[in-house]
């Protein structure tokens, strides 16, 4: 299994990660490595197997509807990177280079 | 090292209750440790010396008034992942550096309503990414049998404070062998309870279908004390189960005539050192001299179980991290919009291994590889899984290696991320079919401890801490301490 350049960027980009020039190399080199150990699991013939996506058997779990405190909005601007007059401040949502979504 | 610091927790717990020591003089014993050796283990990214002092103080209060619980005034260190509202969680992340949390994590709740004494916050791997502890944003921890060689990980702050006698108790958390595998590399016992035991709220989630809380300390008995705490069900945690919570500390045994503990044949793999070898098989002679039936057993998918686990824990973690994005608590590197602050945010604050598994993660689920990686890791795991259940109808218990080898040097595996990656062989299969597994002391190979791993049936941690209770009491390598660092 190789890894393209463009793969890289193309994952990066829907991870919303920055990455220099040399990391997107070493990742490409490193992640295209560890495929290749992954490619062991094409030895099973799994098409009868159904999925186990977690182990424990557990219904919709439902809960009254009823109001109860939850944080307060100091307590969550607080911990906000930068927020003002009681608001999480944002940068500019629209209008940027990559305005839409994944380059 | 003072006396107060050798004790076990449930040593300290007759100590306290018949008010010969105080939580107090515990308390202050621990943070003197802490002060004459975590410099070199490196064990806490944070110690909670205001904190600890009042909640002893407190604790002692509560025992003069009679109002004690199973850790009241126990000094514990608690892993950097789970959130408290009086220390930062930084999960050993620059993007969460400074961090504190506006709740306490349910299992931080449990031990704070029993006034147990919080010495502090452990390193860990950044966001429990790892096995060595070297993804710590924050400096590596060191083993303290051995300053030169890693103390496992991802937990491996809170093993190797327990080790050192820096914490009586700590808890860590487990997703592919984070609690067993530094709990054999520091000679210490570790516990991954069942999937659903613990609470997970307040646990910064890495693979939620995996992750699972658990107490480290120096003896089998500590660490039920410590489960009896925390197990059960929380409102607030949905993957929690609603079972009885036993107490695990009365079913504790000496004698295992009549258990039948499993051998899998696939656990002796190329790769398993000599030293470990040596010791695993003398302790397979231990519990057969104990009176236990050794039951050959089978696993045959053991060999696919660490390709499923690199699909499904980073396909899990990509999507939980993907709430660091900067914008509501954590680090922000704002740039002019918002699509370029994620990307500086994201890149700059994590580091290497996290955005290797965000990376690895993306990719098993993006569109076009979705089947061919996630799906088929899942359909793997149906079989992993279901070896585990053929197993248990023949076996109370299995027994294997925690780990192939011994702890390694530091920066020795950190070029090659499979060869990091092996380090938790024998420790994934356990999170794959969200069974328990505890690793106690099991021998030393060169000095080194080995650890000794039993795996359980679901919800039947009593019958894990019975059996290695046995073993333990039958042998001394529990009470051996690390002499190097004295």
């Amino acid at each position: 299994m190789s890894l393209s350049l463009e793969d890289v960027n193309h994952v990066a980009s829907l991870a919303r990660l920055g990455l220099t020039d040399a990391e997107k190399e070493t990742l490409r080199e490193q992640l295209s490595s560890i495929l290749g150990h992954i490619e062991v699991l094409s030895q099973l013939d799994t098409d009868a197997i159904s999925p186990t996506a977690q182990v424990i058997e557990v219904d919709n779990v439902m809960r009254d509807d009823s109001a109860s405190p939850s944080l307060t909005q100091d307590q969550v601007t607080q911990i906000a990177p930068r927020s003002e007059k009681g608001f999480i401040a944002v940068p500019s949502v629209l209008g940027g280079p990559d305005e839409g979504g994944s380059a | 090292m003072s006396e107060l610091t050798r004790l076990s927790a449930t040593e300290a717990r007759q100590l306290l209750d018949s008010k010969a020591i105080t939580s107090v003089e515990l308390t202050e014993a621990h943070l003197e440790r802490i002060a004459e050796v975590d410099e070199r283990v490196h064990g806490y990214l944070h110690v909670m010396t205001d904190v600890a002092r009042e909640q002893a103080q407190r604790a002692d209060n509560a025992i003069q008034s009679g109002q004690a619980a199973g850790l009241t005034g126990i000094p514990v260190a608690l892993k950097d992942i789970l959130c408290t509202v009086d220390a930062p969680t930084t999960a050993a992340s620059h993007i969460l550096e400074n961090y504190v949390s506006p709740y306490d994590a349910t299992v931080v709740k449990k031990l704070r309503e029993q006034n147990a004494v919080f010495l502090g916050k452990a390193n860990t791997d950044e966001f429990a990414m790892g096995s060595s502890t070297e993804n710590s944003a924050f400096g590596t921890t060191r083993n303290p049998w051995d300053l030169n060689r890693v103390p496992g990980g991802s937990s491996g702050g809170s093993a190797a404070t327990v080790a050192a006698h820096e914490a009586m108790l700590s808890l860590g958390s487990d997703t592919g062998g984070s609690i067993r595998q530094p709990a054999g590399f520091c000679g210490v016992v570790g516990l991954k309870p069942t999937y659903g035991r613990v609470s997970r709220f307040g646990l910064i989630a890495f693979a939620s279908s995996l992750d699972q809380i658990g107490p480290f300390s120096r003896t089998v008995h500590d660490a039920a004390l410590m489960l009896n705490t925390v197990a059960g069900h929380d409102p607030r945690d949905s993957t929690s189960i609603n079972t009885e919570v036993p107490d695990y500390t009365a079913s504790l045994g000496y004698d295992l005539t009549g258990k039948r503990i499993g051998i899998a044949r696939e656990y002796t793999i190329e790769g398993l050192e000599a030293g470990v070898s040596a010791a695993f098989d003398a302790a397979v002679k231990v519990l057969r001299d104990l009176g236990a039936e050794l039951v050959d057993v089978s696993l045959p998918h053991t060999e696919y179980a660490l390709a499923t686990y690199y699909i499904t824990a980073p396909a899990e973690a990509s999507a939980n991290l993907a709430r660091f994005d900067g914008i509501k608590y954590g680090n922000r590197k704002e740039e002019a919009t918002l699509q370029e602050t994620y990307l500086r945010t994201r890149g700059e604050g994590f580091g290497p291994e996290v955005k290797r598994r965000i990376m690895l993660g993306t990719y098993a689920l993006s569109s076009g590889y979705y089947d061919a990686y996630y799906v088929k890791a899942q359909k793997v795991r149906t079989l992993i899984k279901r070896d585990f259940d053929q197993a248990f109808e023949k076996v109370d218990a299995i027994v294997a290696p925690t780990s192939p080898t011994v702890a390694f040097p530091i920066g020795s595996r950190t070029d090659d991320p499979y060869q990091m990656y092996l380090a938790d062989v024998f420790t994934i299969p356990a999170n794959m079919a969200g069974i328990p597994g505890i690793s106690i002391p099991g021998g030393l190979s060169d000095g080194l401890p080995v650890g000794l791993q039993l795996l359980g049936k679901a919800f039947d941690e009593a019958t894990l801490l019975s059996i290695a209770h046995a073993y333990e009491q039958a042998t001394d390598w529990h009470a051996r301490e690390p002499a190097r660092l004295s």
